[in-house]
């Protein structure tokens, strides 16, 4: 086994075993509070809270994928390069406009819970698939698109035994990016009443406890450490040739 | 035989290839040489419609391509490119299968013919089909690039610049491959080249272009002797041409029976150019012509050799 299994699996072992018996770490967190207030979240299963967390950005951000390359791959076509200046407009619209106020907007008209976070994540995470997805594809050099023309692949051939495959590395690194981001972004759903980690940070805020607002923020961070190698890994399995 | 009818290419009224007809013979590898820009590639790519023509058309054995869905006519043609394009995420075996899969070849078909390909350019299947592209050498790279665009046995192969990446003594060898290929499979080939030695190393018959206009398309030899324009000339060279005319001739072509003489024995697939030069080196006279199997076939002497290296024959 290398370094690199060894510090996985000890990352992976800290944070299941954190989740699953928290009051083990209580003398940890215990220095932080004054006049015994609780040092380990109490208001609710920390174990469920991290799945839904987790559940949540993956959904959110397989749903903004999905999208993005579906985006991408239609504007690098003859037939949908002109809505290419439209479409960046709306993805990085997606990004620059704030996921509160998203959340603001939507809970209005879908209510609270679990969907206007999924709404706010998908816009958020849009564009760094869609712009890589881009790159990715215009980036796969010409003589192997004429290649591929002049054995007589259709465009759909084309795009899928090749452009593809070759963009893939950037895809992925663009889902890796989005992943990422969103673990973090997700915190703020806990204030529509999302199921999530951000309930452990904002009851630390309210009640001012900094043992619960570092535990809402170990644990976030540790998923965001890794969904991150997950991917890599993921990519490195999927990747073949020389593009590893 | 392949028909080129008054082929025309124009991007915004600029006419990159210029109402070109010619005939290609079966079974015959054409050149296609010129200066950079001269439409040569696109002139190619008419044929397999990877470019479609402004005007005029080409039949494949009367056949018009224009009727024929292209990316089905590409199936049915060979195409291999300088740069070689092959693709990076896949393997060799792979790369070469590429037509075969596409035309829905089954597996063991499939892998009998890649074995047989890998084979055929000495690339050793157990080593080789499992490796990636940017494993290879360039010289191997290229080998594959032309196994691929063989693989599905097309009766017509274009290359475009196919040897372009490699150096002169790898360049060499891919030609002699070329020219075995062409005779073992009896390959249909148009080779686009910039390189007028090549195009007469490799061409039975070689046609020049100039601005989209081909100037010239016939026997190597007449074009050294017939020139069509000032520029046919100028590309071949005034000082090489009667080189040039020996080194389009074998020591079969001009053996003259008679009893065995003092000199150097030459083969009978040597070229003219390459018996005049063991001549000089021995300050022999004559040589010997004896075939593969070691049998004499006749002599040849300088005066024979220096007749043909003539304009009037
Ligand atoms: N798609 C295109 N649009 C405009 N001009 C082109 C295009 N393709 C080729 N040309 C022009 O046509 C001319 C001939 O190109 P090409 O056939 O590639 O020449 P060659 O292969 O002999 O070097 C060049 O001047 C080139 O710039
Ligand atoms: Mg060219």
């Amino acid at each position: 086994m290398n370094a690199g299994n060894v510090a996985r699996l000890l990352v992976l072992g800290l944070l299941v075993t954190f989740l699953l018996v928290p009051r083990w770490f209580a003398p940890v967190f215990a220095p932080l509070n004054q006049f015994g207030a609780p040092a380990i979240y109490d208001q609710g299963n920390l174990l469920s809270l991290a799945l839904w967390h987790v559940a949540t950005v993956i959904a959110a951000a397989f749903a903004s994928a999905l999208v993005a390359v579906v985006l991408g791959v239609f504007v690098t076509r003859p037939a949908g390069a002109q809505f290419l200046p439209l479409s960046r407009a709306m993805v990085n619209f997606g990004q620059t406009f704030p996921p509160v106020a998203v959340l603001a907007i939507t809970v209005p008209l879908v209510g609270f819970g679990q969907v206007p976070t999924l709404i706010a994540l998908f816009a958020y995470g849009l564009l760094p698939v869609f712009e890589n997805t881009i790159a990715g594809l215009e980036g796969c050099p010409r003589a192997t698109l004429d290649a591929a023309d002049g054995m007589g692949m259709s465009a759909g051939q084309r795009l899928l035994a090749v452009e593809l495959p070759l963009s893939l590395p950037l895809i992925l690194e663009g889902v890796r990016l989005s992943l990422v981001i969103n673990v973090g972004t997700a915190t703020i759903g806990s204030t529509v009443a999302a199921k999530g980690l951000g309930e452990v940070i904002i009851a630390g805020l309210l009640s001012n406890n900094t043992a619960f607002v570092l535990q809402g923020g170990l644990v976030t961070a540790l998923m965001a450490i890794l969904l991150y190698d997950a991917m890599r890994l993921l990519e490195r399995r999927w990747v073949r040739g020389s593009q590893g | 035989m392949i028909t080129i009818e008054r082929l025309s290419k124009r991007y915004d009224d600029a006419a990159v290839v210029d109402d070109v007809s010619m005939v290609v013979e079966p079974r015959t590898i054409t050149t296609i040489v010129g200066t950079s820009g001269s439409g040569k590639s696109t002139l190619l790519r008419m044929v397999n419609r990877l470019v479609e023509p402004s005007s005029g058309r080409v039949l494949i054995d009367g056949e018009d391509t224009a009727l024929e869905r292209p990316h089905l006519l590409r199936r049915r043609i060979g195409y291999a490119i300088q740069g070689l394009g092959l693709f990076p995420h896949r393997t060799v075996a792979e790369n070469i299968a590429t037509v075969p899969r596409l035309l829905g070849w089954d597996g063991a078909r499939v892998q009998a013919r890649v074995a047989e390909l890998l084979g055929v350019f000495g690339l050793e299947p157990a080593t080789y089909a499992r490796k990636y592209p940017h494993e290879l050498s360039g010289g191997q790279q290229q080998r594959v690039g032309v196994a691929r665009a063989l693989a599905a046995g097309p009766n017509l192969l274009l290359m475009d610049e196919p040897f372009g990446a490699l150096d002169p003594i790898l360049r060499a060898k891919a030609q002699d491959d070329l020219l075995d290929i062409q005779r073992r499979f009896d390959t249909t080939i148009i080779v686009v080249t910039h390189d007028i030695d090549e195009a007469f190393k490799l061409g039975h018959r070689v046609a020049v272009m100039r601005a989209g206009r081909v100037l010239q398309h016939d026997h190597p030899a007449r074009l050294i002797t017939h020139p069509a324009d000032p520029f046919v000339s100028q590309l071949i060279g005034t000082g090489e041409r009667s080189l040039r005319l020996l080194s389009l001739l074998t020591a079969a072509d001009a053996a003259q029976a008679g009893d065995a003489i003092e000199g150097p024995a030459v083969a009978t697939t040597a070229t003219l150019r390459e018996v005049l030069a063991e001549l000089v080196w021995r300050g022999a006279p004559a040589a010997n012509v004896v075939d593969a199997g070691g049998t004499r076939v006749g002599n040849l002497s300088l005066h024979a050799i220096l007749a043909r290296g003539r304009e009037a024959q």
